[in-house]
C-alpha cells in the first residue's frame, strides 16, 4: 500500500484515536492537532514506524493566536519523509499562562536552535531543552516580541514623528486600534495582559 | 633669491600644496604634507556585517579596485587601521562591539557609515536594529544605498580622502573634538 | 590535514592540563558574517565550542506581519544575499501557491535562468572564499570578475545589482531585452566566459596538494549526524545523501530539465568544495537548455513574460493611465487591498544552502497573520560545534567558510 496522505491519517488515527483532531489537506499538506502533552509520543512514533519514516524535522515554530483563550500558543511542526517525499504539518497548542510543551531535542537535534528561537519569541518553555536561553534577541530582553500585542518599531525612539508614517499620530496617537494592525492598542488590552506585559 | 627650475620641468604637478619650490627641494607646511601622506595610505578596517560588506568585497575586487586609493592593505586590528568602515546593518546586539572596535582604534581615526542600514537603520525600522551607528560612535561620513554601488562607496572614500587632507594636526586635541566625544561618552 | 593520531594529549587530571578560551569574535577577518564562537583550546586543539548568533537580528518575521505581500520581497532579497534571486522566487512561488496562479511555461524557464545565475554566484562566492581562508586569494580575484558579469545581467533585468527585488507575483516586471541576452551570451562563452575561468579555477584548486591537504578530513560529518541535525542543500549532499528540493518536488518547471545531483562521501570540507563545484556545472548546463528552451518560443508566444493575474500583477503604466480596470487593480495592489484567501501554505525552494522554506498563514487580511522562514544556514549550523571538536584552530575557520554560512540567512 502506497503512502499517501489517507494512509497516513488511518495509521495515525488506529494507534492515537480520537486525541488528533482538525484533519486538514490545506494545498496539499496532511495538517493535523495533537495534545500538548502527547507531542513526543506522537513524533516518536512518525520516527520509529517503518511505514511512516518521518525522520526529518523541517521546521519548528510557533504562531500566536490571542482570540483563541486557552490555547492561544500554537507550536508546528514540519516534518518530512525523504524517501516517499511526503510532507506533514502537526500542531499542538498550548495556554500562554502556562506554555510548557515538551522538548524535541532528545529526537532531533535540529530542534535545539529552532525551539530556543521560539522561546526567544513566543515564551514557550520547552520542558527537556538542555538549554533554552534567548538566540536572537539580547539577553537582556524581557518581553517576548513576536506575541501580537506587542509593536514592531522601538518605542523608546524621540526622534521620529509617527504621524507622518500613517501610525499613531491622527489616528488616535496609538490608543485606538487601527484596522488591519495586528497590535493591541492600548484600551483594548485587559487589566491581566497588561500586568503580564510588566 | 632661489634660482628657478632649470631641469626636469617637463613633469606635471598635480595637487601638491602651496610651498615654495627650488632646485632639489620644496618648503611647504607640515600639516600639508601630513594630509598628503595619510590621505594617500588609509587602511580601512572593513566591518562588514550583511549584504553591505558583500558590495565591498565587489569593491576591494579587481573590477572597482580599492587598493588604487592607497588601501592595499585592509586590516582588521583596530590598533592599526585608521578608518572603520561600518558596512551592514547594526543591531542592538553588536551596538556594544562597534563602540569597542572604535575604542581600541588609535587617534587619527575617521569612521565611515555604508548603507543605509549603518547611516540610519535602513528599512529596518525594528525593536533589535540600532538605527544608526551614530548612536553609539561619531561618524564622519555617510554613503546612503541599499547597497550603495561600488562607484558610491569610491565616492565616500574619496570624501573621507578629502576630509584626512584637510584635518588640522591638532583638531584631536581640540575642545571641540573632545567635547563631541564626550556626548557618546568616550573618553 | 588534521591528525588526530599522533597529537600527545596530557592524561586527565594532570596538573599542566589547562585549556585557554579564546573569543572567536563577532569581528573577525575570517569569520564572514557575525558570529561568535567561545572555543576552549588545549594547545591548538579545540576542546568545545559554544557558538552565539543573534548579532545581525533584524526582525523580519515581525516586519512581515505588518507588510502586503509585494513589500515583503524586498525583506526577502535580505535574507541570503548572495543569491537574492532565489529567495524573491521562492516567495513568489508562495505567494503563486496561495493564491492559486500558474505562470506560463516561457516564464518558468526565465526563472530558471534567473535562479541558477544566483546559484553559481552564491558557489562563487563560497569557494573562492574557502580559498582565500586557505591562503589562496588570487582565485577570489579572478572569480569576481564574473560575478560582476552577473550582476550586469540582473541590473538589466531589474534595475538592481544585490539585492534583486527581481519578479512579480506571477512572472517578470517586464521581458529579458536583447542585452540581457547579449550579455548572458557573453557570460556562457566556452572560450572567454564563466566556463573557461572555472576550468581555471578547478586546475587550481581540486588537486592542488597544499589545498586538499588543508581540507580533506577538515569538520567530517556522518549523513545520519547530517539529518539529524536537518542539513539541507550542497552541505547535506557532501554527506551522500541526495536531497534536492528541484528534484524531489520540482517548482518552476524544474522536471523539463536534465541534471543530476552531485554527492559526496565524508561529509568534510573538501567534499563540500568538489559538491559545490560540480553544482556550478550543473547550473550552467540548466541554463543553457533553459536558453535553448526560451529561444524556441516564438511571434507572440515569445512576448510572454507574466501570469494573466490582473488581481495580482501590477498592470503596464499605459493600461494604468488610460483604463479604468487597471487603475482600480493597480490602485488595490499597491495598497495591498488586493483579495487574499484564508489558508496556509508552506512552500519550499532549492536555495544555494538548502531547502528554504516560507510557512505563511494568511487570514483574509492585507497582511500575513504569520510568515515564518525555514532558513538552511540557521539549521545546520548548530553542527559546528561537534564539527570542528577534535580539530585544530585553522580548520575551525576553514570548515567555517566552507559551511557557507550568510549571517543575513542566520539570523533574519
Amino acid at each position: 500500500m502506497s503512502l499517501n496522505n489517507e494512509t497516513i491519517q488511518q495509521k495515525l488515527t488506529e494507534k492515537f484515536g480520537d486525541q488528533l483532531t482538525d484533519w486538514g489537506v490545506p494545498y496539499g499538506m496532511l495538517t493535523f492537532t495533537g495534545p500538548k502533552e502527547e507531542n513526543l509520543k506522537i513524533l516518536q512514533f512518525l520516527f520509529d514506524d517503518e511505514t511512516l519514516k518521518f525522520r526529518f524535522l523541517t521546521d519548528l515554530q510557533a504562531v500566536h493566536y490571542p482570540d483563541n483563550k486557552g490555547a492561544e500558543l500554537a507550536v508546528v511542526y514540519h516534518l518530512h519523509n525523504l524517501t516517499d517525499n511526503i510532507r506533514l504539518r502537526f500542531k499542538v497548542f498550548t495556554d500562554i499562562k502556562t506554555p510548557d510543551v515538551y522538548s524535541a531535542t532528545a529526537l532531533y537535534q535540529s530542534a535545539n536552535f529552532m525551539e530556543r528561537e521560539t522561546f526567544d519569541f513566543y515564551g514557550v518553555n520547552f520542558v527537556g531543552h538542555p538549554n533554552l536561553i534567548r538566540v536572537l534577541n539580547v539577553d537582556e530582553m524581557d518581553y517576548f516580541p513576536m506575541r501580537k500585542e506587542f509593536p514592531l518599531e522601538d518605542q523608546t525612539r524621540i526622534d521620529k514623528d509617527d504621524e507622518m508614517f500613517g501610525r499613531g499620530g491622527m489616528q488616535g496617537f496609538g490608543t485606538e486600534k487601527v484596522a488591519g494592525d495586528a497590535t493591541i492598542a492600548e484600551d483594548q488590552k485587559t487589566e491581566q495582559e497588561r500586568q503580564s506585559e510588566l | 633669491m632661489a634660482r628657478p627650475v632649470q631641469y626636469n620641468n617637463t613633469i606635471k604637478f598635480e595637487g601638491i600644496p602651496e610651498g615654495y619650490m627650488g632646485e632639489g627641494f620644496m618648503a611647504t607646511s607640515f600639516e600639508k604634507v601630513v594630509g598628503l601622506a595619510r590621505k594617500n595610505s588609509i587602511w580601512p578596517l572593513p566591518f562588514a556585517t550583511s549584504c553591505c560588506g558583500i558590495e565591498f568585497m565587489a569593491t576591494m575586487a579587481s573590477h572597482y579596485d580599492l587598493a588604487r586609493f592607497g588601501s592595499e592593505r585592509v586590516g582588521f586590528s583596530p590598533r592599526q587601521c585608521d578608518l572603520l568602515m561600518v558596512m551592514g546593518t547594526i543591531s542592538k546586539k553588536m551596538g556594544p562591539i562597534v563602540k569597542q572596535v572604535y575604542l581600541q582604534m588609535a587617534e587619527p581615526r575617521w569612521v565611515m557609515a555604508v548603507g543605509a542600514c549603518a547611516s540610519s537603520g535602513g528599512i529596518f525600522d525594528t525593536y533589535s536594529v540600532l538605527q544608526g551607528i551614530d548612536q553609539v560612535v561619531p561618524v564622519d561620513v555617510y554613503v546612503p544605498g541599499c547597497p550603495p554601488r561600488p562607484e558610491a562607496i569610491l565616492d565616500g572614500f574619496m570624501k573621507i580622502q578629502e576630509l584626512v587632507h584637510n584635518e588640522s594636526l591638532r583638531r584631536r586635541h581640540s575642545d571641540r573634538y573632545k567635547d563631541l566625544l564626550a556626548g557618546y561618552g568616550i573618553q | 590535514m588534521s591528525e588526530h593520531n599522533d597529537h600527545i594529549l596530557l592524561p586527565e587530571g594532570s596538573l599542566e592540563k589547562q585549556t585557554t578560551t579564546l573569543n572567536l569574535g563577532p569581528t573577525h577577518p575570517a569569520t564572514h558574517g557575525v558570529f561568535q564562537n567561545i572555543l576552549e583550546l588545549d594547545g591548538e586543539r579545540i576542546m568545545k565550542a559554544t557558538s552565539t548568533v543573534g548579532y545581525i537580528h533584524r526582525a523580519f518575521e515581525k516586519i512581515a506581519e505588518r507588510r502586503p505581500l509585494y513589500q515583503i520581497t524586498p525583506l526577502t532579497d535580505r535574507l541570503n544575499y548572495c543569491s537574492s534571486p532565489i529567495n524573491n522566487m521562492g516567495w513568489h512561488l508562495t505567494c503563486e501557491k496561495l493564491l492559486g496562479v500558474t505562470t506560463p511555461k516561457r516564464v518558468d524557464y526565465m526563472r530558471i535562468i534567473i535562479m541558477e545565475l544566483a546559484r553559481i554566484s552564491d558557489h562563487l562566492i563560497c569557494n573562492s572564499i574557502v580559498g582565500v581562508d586557505s591562503g589562496a586569494y588570487s582565485g577570489f580575484l579572478y572569480l569576481m570578475q564574473f560575478r560582476e558579469l552577473i550582476y550586469e545581467i540582473y541590473e538589466e533585468i531589474c534595475g538592481s545589482r544585490l539585492t534583486t527585488n527581481i519578479g512579480r507575483i506571477g512572472g517578470f516586471e517586464r521581458n529579458f531585452t536583447a542585452v540581457a541576452w547579449e550579455k548572458l551570451d557573453k557570460f556562457l562563452d566556452e572560450k572567454t566566459g564563466y566556463p573557461a575561468q572555472l576550468r581555471e579555477f578547478e586546475k587550481l584548486f581540486t588537486r592542488n596538494r597544499i589545498f586538499m591537504e588543508r581540507t580533506i578530513g577538515c569538520g567530517p560529518i556522518s549523513a545520519e549526524r547530517a539529518l539529524n541535525y536537518g542539513f539541507t542543500g550542497p552541505n547535506l549532499r557532501a554527506a551522500g545523501v541526495d536531497y534536492d528540493v528541484r528534484v524531489h518536488s520540482p517548482y518552476s518547471s524544474y522536471e523539463d530539465f536534465d541534471f543530476t545531483i552531485p554527492v559526496g562521501k565524508t561529509g568534510d570540507c573538501y567534499d563540500r568544495f568538489l559538491v559545490r563545484n560540480e553544482e556550478m556545472w550543473q547550473s550552467l548546463s540548466i541554463i543553457k537548455q533553459a536558453y535553448a528552451k526560451v529561444k524556441e518560443f516564438k511571434g507572440a508566444e515569445s512576448e510572454i513574460y507574466h501570469a494573466d493575474v490582473p488581481a495580482y500583477y501590477l498592470p503596464e503604466k499605459k493600461d494604468v493611465y488610460t483604463k479604468m480596470e487597471a487603475l482600480i487593480y493597480h490602485f488595490k495592489i499597491i495598497m495591498g487591498e488586493a483579495e487574499m484567501p484564508v489558508g496556509e501554505v508552506y512552500n519550499a525552494v532549492e536555495g544555494a544552502n538548502g531547502e528554504l522554506g516560507y510557512y505563511l498563514i494568511s487570514d483574509g487580511g492585507r497582511t500575513p497573520y504569520r510568515l515564518h522562514f525555514r532558513r538552511p544556514c540557521f539549521i545546520y549550523y548548530q553542527a559546528y560545534p561537534e564539527l570542528v571538536q577534535g580539530g585544530m584552530l585553522s580548520d575551525a575557520v576553514i570548515t567555517m567558510s566552507s559551511l557557507n554560512l550568510i549571517a543575513g540567512e542566520l539570523d533574519a
